[in-house]
């Protein structure tokens, strides 16, 4: 159990398998994670929302979430809300590519080029969001401890 | 339900933060894209989850397969709550037991070492799928 004595974000992807733009949401979260902002973010796990991780649930609603999702039916948004406390933030990789004009991003096993290009541009804006909740009462949550981040 | 003319729902844990997760959803892919294609289909765990209708209407009713990276078995327990009949179990966490030496890193980026972990997984999950087809005399 993660002492979170320092104010963090969490990150929850849809992680979709069906569809490229999932495979999208799990490398943008990991480059966040491990690369961009690794001492701001932890990772929640959706499907143990369902499966009981109450540590999951509790996660959310005392800090700060951040639901990346593949497609419009928003699992990852729709899940913490129902299961826990309304996101701090939604990012949609669909709207993204949308908007820097991507093209097809390969398959969900496999992301070509412009897939790789969207996860890192979808990883900045997470990187983005990440951090206007953190200057967003900054030191709230402070102290206390949390089940479930990793 | 006639498993003849319906695909059978694999659905793959989503783990992010470990790498039996990412084996599990990469073996996942090895099962429905190289070994058995005609037989198998994927489904995404987040829209079972949330209760998609479409994704439960793959699942509803007939058997699955579940391929889970930790003791948690998301993936199980999703496929269960949308009606599966039955749920046949992979288990990487049990795999690995019996691969001893296999050192997965990586989540986005499996090292060797969880691909092949992943492609053992696969083998075991294709092995069931041929056991219920034989069951069904589809074999």
């Amino acid at each position: 159990m993660p002492d979170l004595s320092k104010k963090k974000v969490g990150l929850i992807s849809c992680s979709g398998e069906e569809l490229p733009e999932g495979t999208v949401t799990r490398r943008a979260v990991r480059k966040v994670l491990e690369t961009l902002r690794p001492d701001d973010t932890v990772t929640l796990c959706l499907p143990l929302f369902l499966a009981g991780g109450e540590g999951e649930r509790a996660f959310a609603r005392f800090y700060p979430t951040i639901a990346v999702d593949g497609c419009d039916k928003r699992c990852a948004a729709r899940a913490t809300e129902a299961y826990s406390a309304p996101p701090a933030a939604s990012i949609v990789v669909t709207d993204i590519a949308k908007e820097c004009g991507c093209g097809a991003a390969g398959t969900a096993r496999r992301l070509n080029e412009c897939g790789l290009r969207l996860a890192d541009r979808v990883a900045e804006k997470i990187a983005e969001e990440t951090d206007r909740q953190l200057k967003t009462n900054p030191g709230a949550h402070a102290g206390k401890t949390a089940r479930g981040a990793r | 339900m006639s498993r003849a003319r319906r695909k059978l729902p694999v659905a793959a844990c989503s783990g992010i933060g470990k790498s039996l997760g990412a084996a599990a959803r990469e073996a996942a892919y090895i099962l429905a894209e190289d070994l058995r294609p005609d037989r198998t289909k994927v489904v995404a765990l987040s829209l079972l989850v949330m209760g998609d209708e479409e994704a439960r209407g793959e699942v509803a009713g007939g058997e699955a397969i579940a391929i889970d990276g930790c003791k948690l078995e998301c993936a199980a327990k999703g496929l269960a709550c949308s009606g599966s009949s039955k749920v046949h179990k992979v288990a990487v966490f049990d795999v690995i037991r019996r691969h001893r030496g296999l050192k997965p890193e990586g989540v986005c980026d499996l090292n060797e070492d969880g691909l092949s972990l992943a492609r053992a997984a696969a083998d075991e999950a294709a092995k069931l799928v041929d056991e219920i087809a034989a069951e069904d005399g589809h074999a």
